[in-house]
Order: C-alpha cells, then sequence, then structure tokens
C-alpha cells in the first residue's frame, strides 16, 4: 500500500490518507461488481440501449440530469462561477429549466410515442436517412470529443489535486468504465449515473455549508466578495446584463435569452441524445413526460453545490485564481477552484468522498457519453448502412464492441483537449456546432408537417456549416466578433451564444424555403411523429399533484422566483 | 423480459454506498477529534456528523430497498 501511495504522488495540493484511498477504491470496485450483477440482464438491444424502457420516472429524471453533471461540468462551472460570478447560474436556471420542461411536456411525447431508440432514429422516420446519417455522424464525433474532454478534466484534477500520474488516472477510469458499460450496458451507466447523483451531492454539499458558516452567510460572503475585487459585480444576474462591458462575462442579455435560453439549451437538453435517452428508458408515457420535470427541480439546486463554491473561492481563498492560458508555476487557474475549496474544509474521510464524486463525475459522464455513442452507431450507422439485417443478438455485440472501441478512441480525444486554454469554450464550441442547428430541425419536423426529408437534410447542413464557418471567422479575425455577435465586446462565452442563434436561424430559414419548393410526405406516414397528427394522450383524469404540466409549472415557477432574488 | 422485475433496486446500492462510506468517515472523524486536521474550521468535527448522516440515510435505503424474495 505505502508503495502504491509513493508511486501516485509527488507534488500535489493535497494528501490523501489511507482511509481516503479505501474510499475511491471501494468506488471502483463496488461500480464493476454492479456492472456484472447487470450483465444478465441486458441481453436484448432493447435491455442493452434503453435499459428495457423500464425505468421509473424518478430513476430516469435522476439519470437525466446527472448525465449532464459529470466532473467536467462540476469543475468547468465553478471555475466559471469564480471567473464570472453568478452570471454562470444562468447555464443552470434560465439556461436550462425552461428547455427540460419543453422535453417533458411538449417533445418527449413525440420521441416516446414513435418508439424510436434515439434521435437521429426519429430523423430517420421523419426526414429519412439522409438527415438522420447526417446527425448521426455528428452526434458520434461530438460524444467522443465529449468523453475526451471529461477525461481530460479528470486527469487534470487527479494531477493538480493528488499529484497522480495521469496516464495512470485515465488508463484505470476509461478501462472500469469500458467494463461495466459493456456488461451492462444503458442499465449500468444509468445506475452509476444515480449513484454518481448522491455522491456528488454528500461529496461537495459541504463546502457551501462550511463556506457560509465561515463568511458568515450570503451577505457576509458578498462583502468579502466585494473588498477582494472592488468595483466589480459577481453577485447579480441582470442587473449587469445590459451591455457587453458591464460584467466580466461580456454578456449581453439577448444572449442569455435569445442565444442560450431559446437556442443553446433547447437545443441540448431536447436534442442531445446523451440526455434525452435516459428519459427514453421510463417505463411508460407519463414517467417520460414527468422524468425531465422532476430532473429540473433538482437541476435547479446544482448552483448550491457548483456555483456557490466558485464565489465562495472569490471570498475567502487567499490567491487570485487566473486563467490556465495565462498560469505560471505555483499559480492556481479557474478550474482549480473546487479542488481548492475542498482542500480548504475537508480533511481525511471527506476528501476522499469528494475526491470520489469527481471521479465518479468523470466516470458517469464518460459512461453516458460511450452508452450514447454505442446506441446511435448500432442503430443509426451500423444497421442502416452497413448491416440491414441481422439477429439482434449480433447487435448487442456490436454495442459492446463500439463502447470498449468508444472508450479507446475518446483516450485519444483527450489530448486534443488540452489544446485549449478554458474547457467550457471547448464544450460551449461543440455545442454550437451541432445542437442548435438539430434543434431547428427536430422542432420543425414535430410540428409543421409540411417540412419535407430534403428540407430537413439541407436545413440541418446549411446550419451546421453556418455555425462552423461563423466560429472559425470569429476566432481569426475579430472584426467578425462585432458582426454576429453584435459587440466587439462580446467574450468567448457570449460568442458561442450569437454562434448558436445564428446557426439555428439559418438552419430553420432553409429547411422552410426548401419546404416550401418541394414535395412533403403524405400524411399516413407521419403519424406519430407530427403534432397536428398525433394523438397525444390527455391528463384529465389524473389529479392535477400526478400530472407532470401541474409540476413543470411550478418548476418555472420557482425559476421566476430565482430571478427576482438574485436579479 | 420478464427476470428484470427482480433487479435490485438501484436505491438499495445507493444505500450500501453510504453506509460503507459513512462508517468509514465517521470512524475517521472520531480518530481525529483529538487532533483534527489543519482544514478551516475543523473545530466543528464535520466528519462526524456528516459521517452519522450517511449512515442514517444508508440504513435507510438499505432496509426499505432490500432485495426481497419474489412470490
Amino acid at each position: 500500500m505505502n508503495l502504491f501511495l509513493a508511486w501516485i504522488g509527488s507534488s500535489q495540493m493535497v494528501h490523501l490518507s489511507k482511509i481516503d484511498l479505501a474510499i475511491v477504491i471501494f468506488y471502483f470496485v463496488f461500480v464493476l461488481l454492479i456492472g456484472f450483477y447487470l450483465k444478465k440482464f441486458a441481453t436484448t438491444g432493447e435491455d442493452f440501449f434503453m435499459a428495457g424502457r423500464e425505468m421509473t420516472a424518478w430513476v430516469a429524471g435522476l439519470a437525466f440530469v446527472s448525465a449532464n453533471l459529470g466532473s467536467l461540468e462540476l469543475l468547468g462551472w465553478a471555475g466559471s462561477a469564480y471567473q464570472y460570478g453568478i452570471l454562470a447560474a444562468h447555464w443552470y436556471w434560465i439556461g436550462a429549466i425552461p428547455a427540460m420542461i419543453f422535453l417533458g411536456l411538449v417533445m418527449m411525447p413525440f420521441y416516446y410515442i414513435s418508439k424510436t431508440h434515439s434521435v437521429p432514429g426519429y430523423l430517420q422516420m421523419r426526414y429519412g436517412t439522409a438527415a438522420s446519417g447526417l446527425s448521426a455522424v455528428t452526434f458520434a464525433v461530438m460524444t467522443i470529443l465529449m468523453s475526451g474532454v471529461n477525461m481530460y478534466a479528470m486527469a487534470v484534477v487527479m494531477k493538480v489535486v493528488l499529484g497522480w500520474d495521469i496516464n495512470f488516472s485515465i488508463f484505470v477510469s476509461s478501462i472500469t468504465v469500458a467494463i461495466y458499460v459493456a456488461a451492462g450496458g444503458l442499465f449500468s451507466a444509468i445506475f452509476n449515473e444515480v449513484l454518481q447523483f448522491f455522491l456528488i451531492w454528500f461529496g461537495a454539499l459541504l463546502i457551501p455549508i462550511l463556506g457560509l458558516l465561515e463568511t458568515g452567510g450570503w451577505n457576509g460572503m458578498v462583502a468579502r466578495i466585494q473588498a477582494n475585487f472592488p468595483n466589480q459585480d459577481f453577485t447579480h444576474m441582470w442587473r449587469s446584463l445590459g451591455h457587453f462591458k458591464d460584467n466580466p462575462m461580456g454578456m449581453h442579455w439577448t444572449g442569455i435569452v435569445f442565444g442560450l435560453a431559446a437556442v443553446q439549451s433547447m437545443g441540448y437538453w431536447t436534442t442531445d441524445f446523451l440526455v434525452v435517452q435516459r428519459v427514453l428508458s421510463a417505463k411508460d408515457i407519463r414517467s417520460a413526460k414527468l422524468a425531465p420535470v422532476i430532473g429540473s427541480f433538482f437541476k435547479m439546486a446544482v448552483p448550491l453545490i457548483v456555483i456557490l463554491p466558485g464565489l465562495l473561492g472569490l471570498a475567502v481563498l487567499p490567491m487570485h485564481l487566473v486563467p490556465a492560458s495565462e498560469a505560471q508555476a505555483g499559480q492556481y487557474t479557474y478550474n482549480d477552484v473546487l479542488p481548492l475549496m475542498l482542500a480548504r474544509y475537508c480533511g481525511p474521510g471527506l476528501m476522499g468522498l469528494g475526491i470520489t464524486a469527481l471521479v465518479a463525475g468523470f466516470m458517469a459522464g464518460m459512461a453516458g457519453n460511450v452508452s450514447a455513442f454505442a446506441t446511435v452507431w448500432t442503430y443509426d450507422l451500423y444497421r442502416p448502412f452497413i448491416r440491414k439485417t441481422a439477429p439482434d443478438a449480433h447487435y448487442v455485440s456490436m454495442g459492446r464492441w463500439c463502447t470498449l472501441i468508444g472508450v479507446f478512441i475518446s483516450i485519444g480525444t483527450a489530448y486534443l483537449a488540452m489544446g485549449f486554454a478554458s474547457i467550457m469554450d471547448y464544450v460551449q464550441a461543440l455545442f454550437g456546432f451541432f445542437i442548435a442547428p438539430l434543434f431547428g430541425t427536430v422542432l420543425l419536423g414535430m410540428l409543421w408537417k409540411r417540412v419535407t426529408p430534403m428540407a430537413g437534410f439541407l436545413g440541418l447542413l446549411a446550419g451546421t456549416t453556418a455555425s462552423v464557418t461563423i466560429f472559425f471567422l470569429m476566432k481569426f479575425n475579430h472584426d467578425w466578433v462585432a458582426v454576429f455577435a453584435l459587440s466587439p465586446d462580446a467574450k468567448g462565452l457570449a460568442q458561442d451564444m450569437y454562434q448558436s442563434l445564428w446557426a439555428c436561424t439559418t438552419c430553420v430559414v432553409v429547411t422552410v424555403l426548401v419546404s416550401l419548393f418541394t414535395k412533403p410526405k403524405p400524411d399516413s406516414e407521419l403519424r406519430g411523429l407530427v403534432y397536428s397528427l398525433t394523438d397525444v394522450a390527455h391528463e384529465e383524469k389524473t389529479s392535477l399533484f400526478h400530472r407532470p404540466v401541474f409540476w413543470g409549472c411550478l418548476a418555472l415557477a420557482t425559476l421566476i422566483v430565482l430571478q427576482i432574488i438574485f436579479w | 423480459m420478464s427476470e428484470k422485475s427482480e433487479i435490485i433496486p438501484v436505491w438499495f446500492f445507493v444505500g450500501v454506498l453510504f453506509l460503507v462510506y459513512g462508517v468509514l468517515i465517521l470512524a475517521s472523524g472520531l480518530a481525529e477529534w483529538s487532533h483534527p486536521p489543519a482544514t478551516v474550521l475543523s473545530e466543528l468535527h464535520a466528519p462526524v456528523w456528516w459521517g452519522a448522516l450517511l449512515i442514517a440515510l444508508g440504513a435507510f435505503y438499505c432496509l426499505a430497498f432490500r432485495p426481497r424474495k419474489s412470490s
């Protein structure tokens, strides 16, 4: 044991005690045992890729929100909260809750009734192979890149916090993920996501509790931030969004409302198959509608363990953190704020729990990516384009191999992520490329029966092309920032919001125009896929408290109250 | 497919994890009671009450969702 400790530990932020190490190792053993236990239940394609469609609303809802709560999310947004203040909470509130409610109440019935295995699978039924193939390829690329980003985030944490060798962290964690997902498929991924959800909450919740005790509550924290960073506003969500120059994010309220809330978050939460797959595993349509609504309440609470630690870092940390691109030897970066806060308050035992939460977040994030990748590859690329007819067992076997291969490809992509100064900038750029135009394609397809297969494909292609073009124009020539992001003062995240807005707008305009000049599908082929031709079950006979729409409205009302409190 | 109704609920696994971690963290907190680590607010002995909370939650989940033989 001492040799093991000596090997993995060198220069680091904290030292793990033996009890911390026992907590970390127990988690690895535990998830592997669960994976082997679940293997016997993942025998058919429906089991392996869709968890048998037997999950309750609570399990599907927790997995839905947990699939988005990886280590990247924790570290990246805690770092963003240190860098931008409470503005980062927009990504949890207006940038998530309306979209989750929209998914549950409006879009999920179409996904569920059509019995699709995936979002590209829905496009296949609605638009045909061209749009589906394009979506599947872009999703597969994005998923593998995201998996690499997660791996990079985890390896950096292990290196900075514990001094662990980067290759050791990557290989041990990713091989564990590969084994348990290949064994139990989506069952394993969802079980692990629920475990991770609880681990993250109980591993990180002590930071805001002890932090607020140290600062004397919210007002004490705000006073300390103002003393440490005079003339900067880190604690108001809307007041400083009147002009790009008035806030540290370089953001305007139009970017938050139209770019983030109306396009990017809608695109992510309603069409990113990584999260939608969790809801598709629900046992019936009511559970499928309720799962995102349940998830929305937990999502609203996440800033407590992600944004608040970043703000507390502004208040109590003795040093000023810097961007990764400007860090000198011995300096800590924004992304280090959460581990630094963990080290500040947590001794042996609690430190092990916090580190396990981060490792679990990484592993769950990666498991989510590879399980979604395996499904899309097998059902949306391999089956329609390579082998159309094969026994179910063949596709399950393909899914298992694809899981293993996906993990190893993402190890390679982890090194791509290292080339970017900010992890979150990288991820936001990826979302903008693929997710924003996809939202336009899926939504138009669900709501307007006139949209034609050709229009769906060309709209998606035009939106993606516009997104990539705008991204590179703004990256390589700053003059374009004023054109696309409305002001030369718009910074990275603001640019991403407007990039998404333009991409989605391009997709919608091209889709509508092409639809007007091409032949639509007959109504008989669109039943169950389009709003006007689908009989969605109504809920008149259920009590108020059992209706997803009631809880959805309650979530939106809570969201409005939070905006007013932190205005 | 019928076999899947016999899957042990995920909540039971959550309970086991919490129970084991609660015992480890509580034990660690008690062991360092007289010489707490050099962390901020260590005088509050967070591992002791946090460990106890995990044990209580873990025990509840283990009991409420323990595997039962189907009739």
